[in-house]
């Protein structure tokens, strides 16, 4: 055994080596685009390096064993922060999935962004971002994890804004980060709610304390709260309103955070604070159905978009859907393993997308595409491959994580989710082929010159293509579930794979594309008279269920509804009140003045009347004595 | 039989009219006529008091004179105050001295 001590004690560099990254891009290479991106890269190569030995020492060692350091970060009554670091099997994963896709994502950018004139800036918060999705993984406690999961929200609304210049993606990158405030604050509530009953913030202090505790009248409310985290993070219905417009950002920004790493952060958290999650079965089941229905939600909205990164977009808040509602049933290990495979081939289609983009100057629209199977061969089959792993074909690796969460609904007497999942898994197939087949095959060029993208675009392509295919591997019964014997938790369940429910998941899959193939490539049903035919259910997802529309119209009535009652107190009360001091003061003035008519006499007078009025105070005051 | 009260009520007769003066009168030399009535009242209060109920010195019959005195002052500053502002104004009606009104 590698002496894990050593490693344990250079494993901050993990996350520390991108923030530095970000300090030196941030104080002296902003002036120096090229070299800003090697230090980047640098930055979380170097990441990835230490990673693997970390994660291949706790993949050799038992699984229950967590290595774990931590310093007091604050502390005051009531209130004990830390600053650690936790490895365990759960860590190992999500560091090699995030130093993996960062690292390719930002080789990838090299060609993407290389025309852009904020490359540097690009990088810079590329940096911190893989630093802070880094730090949030390794956090040993809720408070620590808090202030990186705040700081992935910064990066995501800076890389959200990154062109800043147009509109949308301004209001895109505000929408995001005000949603996000929305979840961040049950979150927070959550938090303190931990702490103030228990009185530590640390994984596990409150996994010992939390043993023998049967309260629900407590756990309950702390359960939902610390939900609404990753409802806003990971894009759960109601607050999933983000993340398809989150897609203004650059391609590979919204691979990296916006499909691979940081929505998942909100699923990382489930799993983490599983051991209280589990003790709850209401929020267990609140959990299961908002993650069960945001997959079919944003399947059925995949199904009619024409922007080829929207299309993604919902698919990912789909997939999330899928992972949100394995946790909730119980199979934390299989929503895990999703999380894992997914971040692989969803990065890889955003990839494959942003390539395509690049190559036809910013055109999204996938009825403008057509026929570039033959112009960027690579682009075309690594998305292809990409698109089998997400609809389930086996043997690649969505097929082992997404008929894992089925089993787990099946098996756990979820027969409602099961269908559920079942059906978004045919929608899944059906829009990503719908997608290829009208944009990388189809019959129509629509004049576009595309050509296939450099090698430092297509070698990420081909690496993550790699990965989708074969990460599955890890949880298939072919390696007797490595995956399932690391990552699991008290109360999570597991059931022996099936094939019944494999060969039913795989045909689902099938019959999808092939619909696809009849509708999209053949023609054999038309989709104009389709869309003809079921026009209101196809306005009604085209328009995303009017959510937006309604948000809009909530936020009009309450929010603006609200402001201008307080504009009205405001100008009528709190400024009545202060103009009316002033108005009494000058009325006062006006009218008292009148008395000083300049005649001595009036003058003499008042002051007879006041020594009259002294007068009789006096006296009176000396007969009531006497009296 | 005059005893003290005869005096005192004659002193707050005098007094009143003289306070009517002051502040009724509009002719300037009227209200220090007035003046002269308030303070002659007091003069007779002095007097009476002094005789009635301390005859054994006389200090109340010296102030009266002290006062006396000084009215006679005061009557001779009036006046030049009363000629100097009728030779600004051309009247001696009170209602015309307004030079502080607002």
């Amino acid at each position: 055994m590698m002496n894990i001590q050593n490693l344990l004690h250079i494993s901050w560099l993990i996350p520390a080596l991108p923030f530095l990254a970000f300090a030196i891009i941030g104080l002296f290479l902003h002036r120096w685009p090229k070299t800003a991106a090697a230090a980047s890269i640098l930055a979380i190569g170097g990441s990835f390096v230490l990673s693997l030995p970390l994660a291949f020492t706790v993949f050799t060692g038992a699984p229950e064993q967590v290595y774990e350091i931590s310093a007091r970060w604050l502390s005051m009554p009531g209130l004990r922060v830390d600053m650690g670091i936790m490895i365990d099997p759960l860590t190992a994963v999500m560091l090699i999935v995030v130093t993996t896709v960062a690292l390719l994502v930002q080789i990838y950018s090299l060609g993407y962004m290389d025309k852009d004139p904020g490359l540097a800036s690009y990088f810079a918060y590329q940096s911190i971002f893989a630093g802070s999705m880094l730090g949030l993984v390794v956090a040993s406690n809720f408070g620590q994890l808090f202030v990186f999961w705040e700081l992935v929200g910064i990066c995501s609304y800076l890389l959200i804004g990154f062109w800043f210049g147009k509109e949308s993606a301004r209001d895109a990158a505000i929408k995001a980060f005000v949603t996000n405030r929305v979840g961040d604050f049950g979150f927070l509530l959550g938090i303190l709610f931990l702490t103030i009953v228990f009185g530590t913030l640390n994984y596990s202090e409150l996994a010992v304390r939390l043993a023998g505790y049967n309260n629900m009248a407590v756990l309950l409310p702390i359960s939902i709260l610390l939900f609404f985290g990753p409802m806003g993070k990971s894009a759960q219905f109601p607050l999933h309103v983000w993340l398809p417009d989150a897609m203004e950002g650059p391609t590979p920004v919204s691979a990296l955070i916006h499909a691979a790493t940081m929505v998942a952060a909100g699923v990382y958290l489930i799993a983490r604070a599983f051991f209280i999650f589990s003790h709850t079965p209401q929020a267990m089941f609140l959990i299961a159905v908002v993650g069960g229905f945001t997959a079919l939600f944003a399947a059925s909205i995949a199904l009619v978009q024409n922007d080829i990164k929207r299309i993604l977009a919902y698919s990912t808040l789909s997939q999330l859907g899928y992972m949100v509602m394995a946790m909730g049933i119980g199979a934390m290990t299989a929503g895990m393993f999703h999380l894992m495979t997914h971040a692989f081939f969803k990065s890889l289609l955003f990839l494959a997308a942003g390539s395509v983009i690049h190559a036809l100057h910013e055109e999204q629209d996938i009825w403008k595409m057509g026929q570039l199977s033959h112009k960027m061969p690579i682009t075309t089959w690594t998305f292809v491959i990409g698109a089998l792993a997400l609809a389930g074909i086996p043997p690649l690796s969505g097929f082992w994580s997404k008929d894992e969460i089925l089993l787990g609904a099946y098996a756990g007497g979820y027969t409602g989710l099961y269908v559920l999942g079942s059906l978004v898994a045919f929608m899944t197939a059906f829009y990503m082929f719908r997608l290829i087949f009208t944009a990388f095959f189809g019959s129509n060029t629509h004049g576009h010159h595309a050509h296939e993208s450099s090698s430092v675009m297509t070698v990420p392509l081909m690496i993550l293509a790699l990965f989708s295919i074969a990460a599955g591997f890890v949880g298939s019964p072919f390696t007797d579930n490595i995956f399932g014997h690391f990552i699991t938790a008290p109360g999570a369940h597991h059931h022996e794979a099936s094939l019944t429910i494999m060969a039913v998941s795989s045909l689902i899959a099938l019959s999808g594309i092939l619909l696809a193939w009849m509708i999209y490539q053949k023609g054999i049903i038309s989709h104009e008279v389709l869309r003809q035919r079921f026009s209101g259910i196809y306005q009604l997802l085209y328009r995303k269920y009017y959510v937006d529309e309604i948000y809009s119209w909530l936020i009009a009535v309450f929010v603006d509804g609200g402001a201008r009652l307080l504009e009205w107190i405001d100008l009528k009360i709190v400024n009545g009140a202060v103009n009316g001091l002033a108005f009494i003061t000058g009325w006062s003035g006006q009218t008292l003045r009148y008395t000083e008519d300049g005649q001595v006499q009036s003058y003499a007078l008042y002051l007879l009347a006041g020594v009259v009025v002294i007068l009789i105070t006096a006296m009176w005051a000396v007969f009531t004595a006497l009296a | 039989m005059i005893g003290l009260n005869h005096y005192l009520l004659l002193a707050t007769i005098l007094f009143g009219i003289g306070v009517y003066g002051v502040f009724a009168k509009r002719n300037a030399v009227a209200v220090l006529m007035s003046v002269e009535l308030m303070l002659n009242a007091v003069n007779i209060n002095f007097v009476a008091i002094n005789k009635f109920i301390q005859p054994s010195n006389t200090i109340g019959q010296l102030f009266a004179i002290f006062v006396i005195v000084v009215a006679a002052a005061e009557v001779a500053v009036g006046l030049a105050l009363i000629i100097s502002i009728y030779r600004l104004k051309k009247s001696v009606n009170l209602n015309d001295f307004n030079l502080m009104k607002w």
